[in-house]
Parts: structure tokens; sequence; C-alpha cells
């Protein structure tokens, strides 16, 4: 198989859109936080207690989508967390989001071993099933690359939809922007930077969550440890190779996908039998640091990211 | 609520909330266990015996801070520049490796071999982390997520090598490399006792940044570039070079953690050198408030809960990852006292 | 504006309004009222109350006695958004504007309620647009407010309280980035909003525009009111007494002497960055004592020029000597070296490292030199020994060289700043804003410093946007505009109205 086959098959494309759906969540999440001037570095450990999480209450008998209402949550809880400490009393927001992560990843751990103290071999849940939509699956290439993903694929694509329509074109979204830009700018018409941005920080930590979730609910069906080993730290990369704005970071979580599905198919060809396969794996965290270089230029940060607000200073 | 700068905190807020936190730790500590449905108590006994219970779970304590000491080194000297260092990880690793090229591949005399792996490891580590200095100094590339890249970058390169050139021909298929020559291997710091010469090292490194950060010019540079980039740029200070030289010494700092791993402990070169010694130097660094010499002190706590926590869980039903959120919770809540002393807040 | 006011019918009562922070009382009892159609100006020093007292309004602090009437309805204390809905909107001196968004966002922003779907940008912009055209402020609905000028953005910041209905405007130090022109562009919108029954509160320090457009003034000193006057019962004296308390002796230096110059420019050029332009084949020269005022609106190149004598930034063309010598390398180290003491603008972020004491920012720009450091080391004894000789001699009021500069005022910081410079025997000296913010008292003392070094031989550059303090100061004047500098004007050669007119760009091309 050489790589005009790999293009043209529908199963590499149908590979990168799944791929990129666990990174379009937590990417659009990551966005809302930083427009709203806070930097979650908490994405990482938050995209395991997502995933775990998920898992854990579908394992434990509830139906599908109330184990994405579930992690969910468990994400909003520790966005809560994230956004008290960061956005009212101002501290570090590296250092909390940091910590968020170990706290997120090890209370994911110390619940999975709670749980199934004896299994050395991850239990399976019955994941989501790709969706039949009847002929447009049989389109040829297109068809199977596009309408044969699974129901939480399609959300993903609806929330960045949807992110991009309440930043634009919604009152809370101009507020949302204002906040990341100038917090003076939103305090002084009346509204509640603080409320904005822990809102922001609770609601992007869902998202990050849900991604997650994806990884055990979608992708595979079992939790293991080092499942999510660095989505979140490129889910970081690629929004600011989004430039901050929605739609370009679905674009490059896409084209990283592709790498990403490119990477795994080359490694069956003759090159895999050359080049070692950590080589391949090495991939996607090149291309994210590569992406950062690329953008360093250009980039167009919100103003505020990382600058706490304190009234009593103006 | 504002937050209000306060001029004299006074003892009872400035003792009283680091120990207020430290509390709040113990009280999260109970919930875990009885979550597990252990007696908290007897949880939280078990852990303490099995840190500090013996002369053996002493020493496996300050073995297990040794490398925490100096990835906790490495973070406190970095984030006293604002450099987020997240990388510590891949610098121990490259460290490490370094430490057994030179040891392995050269067939020095151990009293040459020594010194020269510790160098080479030094330099590794202080190399890993000058690649994202620069690109933040020069492109503007935020260090954090690069630094956090190379870690998975590091493990995978390290892997390979481990699969393929470096690997141990008599290692029954294990990824791992030959074993240092005896001679090549840091000696017991007391005869008989289960403590190396690392340890010794870690203790004269936190001396020496001890001096770096309070008596030096490049300490003063530092600290000012950390606190304030653009009053540091005005007074002259030349803040690009001071983040180059701060990066090389705190590489330099991580990659002796993977020195003194192999040549104190290991022996050779493994994919499990570290359980994530890297990414726990940030707490240690926090818990410490970047004080070189609270590293010290902060190291062994944390170790202790590691060394105690994994003794507890063999003896009690309670998961050894207790020991994470401990310590991930005692970093929140420290911050956030170590804040409130300087800071009350205000409402209206 | 004494004509054409209305029956006296009282939009705005404030009454007893008092506000302490720990030992600091900041409001003392504070009560006044605002007449429908009337302009008020609220008078006082920096530290006399004024900010304090608008948080309180607009909810941003809590009173700790007292209450607020709009329109004869008590407003409920701590809450944001009630002045605003109450039609009270503020036109801040530092411009609550967000850069990254256009002008019909910012207005509209926090206009609507959060959880709506669409902004309705057609009927907003129409309503802005008529805004504009009603109360002569020109403005692009669609433009980003990151690339418009200081006078345009406070024009979107008027827009923005007009379009919420606001029918009591309050402007705080709304002239101090305007020229004189733009300034009576917007006092012109000033009348037509009284005109249609608003009424305005106006904060200022500059007397003679709260003669020309306040009906009454209201004094406050030290967190009190200590005056309540009608404009036309009283003068600029008059006013200036009760604001400091005392007659106000302005430093008269006397003549100066001017030497050779020792820094000059000719044809220098910087690369401009964001908004503000770079400088433009500029041609300058500072002799020794004489002290060189810089007017100009700010953000028209003053900035490049402090950058370039600090050392930030190097010229991109032409050549700059220095003592008679040709700079080649140009760092804040070359320019220490070359002995040039330098006040920045911003002393919080500039000019100190605010969790620095006192003795560590004593010593930042010579650390390396003996006898603060040998070898690398630093002697702290000699650094501290140092730190207290500036405490001594500038008269910097602090608990102690070990002190946090954070915990200092703004006063007192500027004077460690201060004595930094000059203690270090500058032969040119860059001021640039060094009383922005100060009280009186400390505003005196560092100015009389100022000259004293210029006596001494200093060559000194006065970069103010307050056309007052350069008038005062200056034995010679440049008008600085979009990066150009316009020819020398002598001490008392040009009246403020034709400096206004370089100020605003006008006479360059014919210099040219």
């Amino acid at each position: 198989m050489d790589l005009i086959d790999i293009l043209l098959s529908a199963s590499f494309w149908a590979a990168v859109i799944r791929i990129a759906s666990p990174l379009i969540f937590a990417t659009m999440g990551e966005l809302i936080c930083e427009r709203a001037g806070v930097l979650n570095l908490g994405i990482e450990g938050i995209m395991v207690a997502g995933a775990f999480a998920g898992w854990v209450a579908v394992y434990a008998g509830l139906p599908l989508w109330w184990g994405v209402a579930v992690a969910m949550l468990v994400g909003m809880a520790f966005g809560l967390v994230h956004g008290v400490l960061t956005v009212p009393f101002g501290l570090s927001q590296h250092v909390v989001g940091l910590g968020i992560t170990m706290l997120a990843t090890a209370a994911a751990y110390y619940a999975y071993r709670i749980a199934l103290p004896e299994v050395t071999t991850p239990p399976r849940i019955e994941p989501f099933q790709p969706l039949d939509m009847g002929w447009l699956t049989d389109i040829p290439v297109v068809g199977q690359a596009l309408f044969g993903q699974t129901a939480l694929t399609y959300l993903a694509l609806l929330v960045a939809l949807a992110t991009g329509l309440v930043l634009y074109r919604t009152p809370l979204g101009l507020a949302l922007r204002a906040a990341g830009e100038n917090p003076s700018a939103v305090e002084a018409q009346g509204l509640s930077v603080t409320g904005i941005r822990i809102g922001a920080v609770v609601v992007g930590s869902g998202l990050m969550a849900v991604g997650g979730a994806f990884l055990t609910m979608s992708a595979f069906s079992s939790f293991f440890f080092e499942m999510v080993n660095g989505r979140g730290w490129i889910c970081i990369a690629l929004v600011v190779f989004g430039a901050w704005a929605p739609g370009k970071a679905v674009l490059g979580a896409l084209l990283f996908a592709g790498f990403d599905a490119l990477q795994i198919r080359l490694q069956q060809t003759g090159l895999g039998a050359v080049v070692p396969y950590q080589v391949f794996l090495m991939v996607p965290y090149i291309l994210s640091i590569l992406a950062l270089v690329l953008m360093s230029r250009r980039a167009e940060v919100p103003a505020a990211l990382m600058t706490p607000y304190n009234r009593g200073e103006r | 609520m504002r937050l209000e700068p306060i001029a004299n905190p006074g003892l009872a807020r400035s003792a009283g909330l680091p120990a207020a936190a430290i509390a709040l730790t113990v009280v999260v500590a109970s919930l875990l266990a009885l979550l597990a449905g252990a007696d908290p108590l007897a949880t939280l006994g078990l852990i303490l015996k099995g840190a500090a219970g013996s002369k053996f779970a002493l020493l496996e304590t300050l073995n297990r801070a040794t490398p925490l000491i100096f990835t906790g080194l490495a973070v406190a000297v970095a984030f006293r520049a604002k450099l987020w260092n997240i990388g510590a990880e891949a610098q121990l690793y490259a460290g490490a490796l370094l430490t057994v090229l030179v040891g392995t591949q050269l067939g020095l005399p151990g009293p040459v071999a020594l010194p020269l792996m510790a160098l080479a490891a030094i330099l590794a580590g202080a190399l890993t982390l000058l690649g994202p200095v620069l690109l933040k100094t020069r492109l503007g590339v935020d260090e954090v997520v690069t630094t956090l890249l190379l870690n998975f970058i590091m493990l995978l390169f390290i892997s390979m090598l481990l699969e393929g050139p470096l690997k141990d021909p008599l290692g029954m298929g294990w990824p791992k490399s030959e074993a240092l020559p005896r001679d090549a291997r840091l000696p017991r710091i007391v005869d008989g006792l289960r403590l190396h010469w690392g340890f010794g090292l870690a203790l004269i490194c936190a001396l020496g940044t001890w001096v770096i950060q309070t008596r030096t010019t490049l300490g003063y540079e530092i600290r000012a570039t950390g606190l304030n980039l653009q009053g540091a740029r005005f007074a002259g200070i030349p803040v690009n070079a001071v983040m180059v030289k701060t990066a090389l010494i705190s590489g330099g700092l991580a990659a002796l953690a993977g020195f003194s791993e192999v040549a104190g402990l290991k022996g050779n070169l493994t994919l499990d050198i570290s359980p994530g010694f890297g990414y726990t130097g940030i707490i240690v660094a926090m818990l410490a408030m970047l004080n070189p010499l609270g590293v010290v002190v902060s190291a062994i706590f944390v170790a202790g809960i590691f060394v105690g926590a994994d003794s507890m869980s063999r003896a009690a039903e309670v998961p050894t990852y207790i020991a994470d959120i401990l310590l991930a919770t005692a970093l929140l809540f420290m911050v956030l006292a170590i804040m409130l002393t300087r800071f009350r807040v205000v409402r209206g | 504006m004494g004509e054409g006011r209305q029956a006296q019918e009282v939009v705005l009562r404030l009454d007893g309004i008092t506000k302490r922070f720990g030992a600091l009382t900041a409001n003392d009892g504070i009560g006044f009222s605002l007449a429908k159609g009337e302009v008020l100006a609220l008078l006082g020093e920096n530290g006399a109350g004024k900010t304090t007292l608008m948080n309180i309004l607009f909810g941003h602090y809590t009173a700790d006695e007292g209450r607020v009437e709009v329109f004869g309805r008590p407003l409920p204390p701590g809450q944001p958004g009630a002045a605003l809905a109450a039609g009270v909107g503020m036109v801040h001196q530092h411009f609550t504007l967000a850069d990254n968004m256009t002008v019909l966002e910012n207005i509209l922003l926090g206009t609507e309620p959060l959880w709506k779907l669409g902004l309705g940008r057609g009927a907003a912009r129409a309503r802005v647009e008529r805004l504009s055209h009603d109360f002569g402020l020109a403005v692009h609905p669609d433009a980003k407010v990151g690339s418009l000028s200081v006078g345009e953005r406070q024009r979107v910041e008027i827009l923005k309280a007009l379009y919420r209905d606001a029918r009591i405007l309050i402007l705080d130090e709304p002239t101090a980035v305007l020229t004189p022109q733009e300034a009576e562009a917007l006092f012109a919108t000033l009348r037509k909003a009284l005109a249609q029954g608003l009424s305005v509160i106006f904060i200022s320090h500059k007397l003679h525009e709260v003669m020309a457009i306040a009906h009454r003034v209201v004094v406050l000193r030290h967190g009190r009111l200590v005056g309540e006057v009608a404009t036309a019962d009283t003068d600029r004296h008059r006013l200036a007494e009760m604001m400091v308390g005392a007659e106000i002796a302005a430093p008269a230096p006397r003549e100066a002497v001017p030497g050779p110059a020792l820094l000059s420019l000719r044809g220098v050029s910087t690369a401009g960055e964001g908004n503000s332009p770079g400088l433009r084949a500029l041609d300058l020269d500072l002799r020794a004592g004489q002290i060189t005022g810089l007017a100009g609106v700010s953000g028209n190149g003053q900035g490049a020029l402090a950058e370039l004598l600090s050392g930030l930034v190097a010229p991109i063309s032409g050549e700059m000597r220095v003592a008679d010598r040709p700079v080649a390398r140009w760092t804040p180290r070359e320019a220490l070296a070359a002995r040039i003491g330098r006040i920045p603008e911003d002393r919080h972020r500039t000019g100190t490292i605010a969790d620095f004491t006192l003795t560590e920012n004593a010593v930042l720009e010579s650390y390396r030199d003996e006898p603060f450091a040998r070898t690398g080391l630093m002697d702290w004894t000699a650094a501290r020994g140092h730190a207290e000789r500036i405490i001594q001699r500038y008269d910097v009021r602090c608990p102690g060289p070990e002190t946090r500069i954070r915990l200092l005022s703004g006063g007192n910081m500027q004077k460690l700043i201060l004595g930094r410079a000059l203690e270090a025997e500058p032969r040119i000296i860059l001021a640039n804003q060094p009383v922005r913010g100060l009280d009186i008292g400390a505003v005196t003392y560092v100015q009389e410093r100022l000259i004293a070094a210029r006596d001494e031989g200093a060559a000194v550059l006065l970069i103010s946007e307050d056309l007052d303090e350069i008038l005062a100061l200056s034995d010679v004047i440049r008008v600085i505009s979009d990066g150009r500098l316009s020819p020398e004007f002598p001490r008392g050669s040009k009246t403020p109205a034709e400096l206004g007119q370089w100020m605003a760009g006008q006479g360059f091309d014919h210099a040219a």
C-alpha cells in the first residue's frame, strides 16, 4: 500500500474524522477558556477524568448519553476548582492548571482501582456505534468518511459550530471575548468579569471531559492508564495554531488528525519495516511543536490571557 | 471581592494558613481512605510508618527523595525566572541516556568515568531545555507546551534506542541498556546502608542553587526577570541571556536526577527509571515556595508520602494513587494559603 | 456656559459618603448634588478621593456610610450595573474598550441580555450613526477599536454612554489625552448634550478648563469636601488654593545657561510598533544646562523617543551621538554607561520591580558594579547602604530599606527612582511624565530636583502630556506629532494655542 492508495481509501478519511473528534471537543473547551482570558492547563487531566467518568458510568449500567453527561459534569467540577482558584483568587494559571491535571489524573486512577481492584485486563463497554445514514453512507469514500461516524463525532462538529456562533453572534460571546481582551471593559458595562471567566472555564472544562469520554465511549471501549497520552497538550497547541478562532482550530484538528492517521497507516507499509515505529509515534508531538513555531509570528493572543483581574487595581 | 496586599501578615497568618492547608490535605486523605473502605486513621498511620517507621523505610524515603531534590531544584530555578519548564522529565531521561552512554561505551576507569558521566548528563539536560527556550526568546513560542511535548518525544526516542542500538544483548528481550560497570557507579554513603552518594550530590546542588539565587548577580537577575520582565529589561538586565542561563542550570539539574538514578540506584537505563519525577518536581518546588533549601525538605516530605503510600497499599486496600491525589491537593491548598498570607480578601 | 440652565431639578445626590481603607479614610462624609443641564466640576489632587467616590457610585466599592440617589431613587450599593441602569454613564480616563472588537461591538457590550441569540447589529448600527451625527462624534462603527486614535476612542466611550440612554455623563480627566483643539470639539459635544437635557460631572485638575466649562465646582482634598462654589463667583487662583490648601508656588527656574549638546540625533528613525509610530528622521540636540520640553498628544512617538534614549530600541537609520561620540551598539546598559539617567513613564511596571525590596530596587541599574557586586557575588550590605542613602537624601517615606516597594505610595516610589537616577550623577536625564499621578508636594519636589540637576549642567529631556507643565519648566520646547519633531521654540515664544496646532500636526508640512 503506498501513499496514493492510503489517501484514496475511505477508511483513511473516516479515521481522520474519528481521530479529530476528541481533539475538537477539547480544543473548543480550551479555546473558550483562553478567549475569556484563562489558560487551562488542567486539560490533560480533565480529559483523563472525563474518559474514566464516562466509561465507568456506562460500565455501572447507565445509558451511553448519561455517561457523556456524567463525564461533562466531572469536567465542570474540576473546571470550577480551576476557575475559583485562578479568577477571583488570581493564582498562577500555570501552577493551578498543572495541579488540576495531576489531581484529575490521580483521582481517575484512584477511582478506577477502587472500582475494579482485581482486574488485569480492562473490561469493555458497548460503545457508541456508527450511525446508519442510509444511502448517504453508500457514497464512495466521502459517504463512509462523513456519514459512517458515531453520534459523538457529529456532536463535536455541532459544538464547534455553536462555539463559533456564540462567540461572534451573541451578547454572551461579546462579553466573553471582551473579558479576555480587556476585562475592565466588561466591568465598566456592569457585567461580572469573575462570573464570565469562571463560567467559561467551567463550560470549557466540561467540553474537555467530553473529549476524553470520546476515547472510552466511541474510539475505544475500555479505560486504560495513559490513554490520553498528551492529547490535551496537543489541543493547547491547536488553539494557538487556530489563532483562537473556532473554525481555524477545527481545520487544525483535522489536519493534525490527517497526519496522525497517515502515520498509523505508513507504519504498515514498506517504510514501517525500515523506520522504527517510535519515529511514527513522535510525529503528532513534533507536528504540534512545528505548528506553534509556524504560528508564533502572527499569533493574535487575547490581550488579557493569563492576566488575573483584580478590581482593586486599576 | 477584591484582594488587598498586606504589609505585615503576622505570625498567625503566615504560619496558620499553611498549617491549615496541611490539615485540609489530611482531611482529604481521610475521606479518600473512607471511600476505599479503609479506616482513615489506620491508613494515615500506615503511610507514616511506611515512610519513616524504620531505618529501612527512612533510607528508602531518602533514596526516593534524591531525584526529587534534583527535579525540584530544576523547577525552582526555572520558575523563579517565570520560565515554565514542565520538561524536567525529558531532561532527566536525556541525562540518564548520556550517563549510560559514557559509562558503558567509553571503557574509562571509574574515577574518570563518574565525573565525565555527570558532566555529559548535565550537558544533555541543558541542551534539551535550550531548544524550547531559544524558541521562546527568539520566536515567542510558549515553552509550556513545547517542554511538555518534548517529554513524550524523549521517551519515544529512548524507547527507540533501547529496542535498537542500546539494547542489552543479554537482556532477555527486555528494552533495557547494558549495565554500568561496577566502578562506574555511585558508592554508598555508609557501607551496608542503601543510600548512595547521589543524595549527597543533591544536597550540594541545593546549597549551590541557594547561593546562586541569593548571593550572586545571576540570581538577582533571575529573580528580577521573573518578577517583572519589562522592568528588568529597562534596568539593563539582558533578559534573554538570563533566560538561557536559567535554562542551562535548570536542565542540568534535572539531568542529574537521571544520572543519580542510573549511576546510584538502577545501574542501567530502562523506560521506567522515572515514575514522573519530572512532574512531581513541580509539586516539590511549589511546596518549597521555590526556595532551594526548602526543596530538600519538601522533596523528603513528598518522597515520604510516595514510599509510605506504596507500603500502605500493600497492607490495606487503599490504592497507592492516594499519594498523587494528596500531593496535588496539597499543592493547590498550599498555593492558595501562601497567596492569602500576602493578600487579604475584602468585600466591596 | 452660564446661560440656558434648566430649573433646579436634582438628578444626582450624594449624601454623607464615607469609605475607609484600613487606617485611611478615602472619602469622609462627602455630599453634593447635580442639577439637570448642569456641568459640575469635581476638582482635587490625585489621592483626594475622586476615584474612590466614582467607584462607589458605580458599585465597585461599597460605601461604609452614606447614600446615593439618582433621579430621586436610592441606588443599591455594591451593584456594578445599578448606576448604568439608572442612567449614569462614565467615560474613564483609561479607556475600557476591547481592542480586538469593533466600535459597534464595544458599544453593544453589556447592553443586551447575555442569553440571547443574535446581536441585532443592524438596528444598533443605525442608532449609533444617529447618535454620532447628533452629538458630533464621528467614528466608523465597523472599525476595529485597536486601529483608532486616542481621540476616536474617547468618542466611542461617550457613544457607549449615550447608547445606553445615559442622562448623566461623568468624564474622568477627559482632556488629558487630547490636543487643545480636540478638547474644544469635546466641549462642543458636551454643549450639545446639555442642550438635550443631560447633566455632566467633569473630573479634572486643569483649572482653566474647569473655569471654561463648569457651572459649579466641588473641591475635594484628603477625602473631604472643602469647597463648593459657582464658577461665576471664583477664579483660578482661589480654586487652586482650595485644592491644595495653600498658595501653590510653581517652581520658577532661573534662566538657563545652555552648554554644548550632550546628545544629538541626526535623521534618526526607529521602527514603529502596533499603533504607536516610530520616529521619523528626527533631529534633536539635548544641551548641557537646558531643559528641553517635549509636548504632544500621547501616542505620537513620545514612547519611541523615550525608548530610544533608555536604550530599549536602537535607531534603524540616522546617527546618534552621545558626548560627541557616535553610538554603535545601543542597549539599556550602554545608555546607563553613557550616563543617561532615566525616569520612566510607568513607575510600577518599568521603573521598579514591585516585589523587590527598596534595597533591591535601589541597585537595579548598578547591581553589577562595585561596591554592590564583586566577581559575580552581591554585597547586600553595600546595597542596603545605598538604599538608605537614597531614602534619606530624597525623602522617601517608608518603613525601611527591606520593605517591598509595592507597599509605597506613588510619590515615594518616584522619589526612589529619581534618587536612583540622580545618585549616578547623570549627564543626560530622560524624565518621562515624571510627576503624573503625584500629589502637589511630590510634584514640586521632583520638579525642583530636575531644575537643580539642570543647573548643575545636566541635559534634561522632559516628556509630558500636560502642556502647563511643559510651559512652566522648559527652556526650549519641541512638539512631537506622528513621529516628527517641530523646530525648537524658545521659552515664551509660542502660546498654548499655537503649540496646540503643532500638536495636531499642523505646521510640519511647511517646516519640512
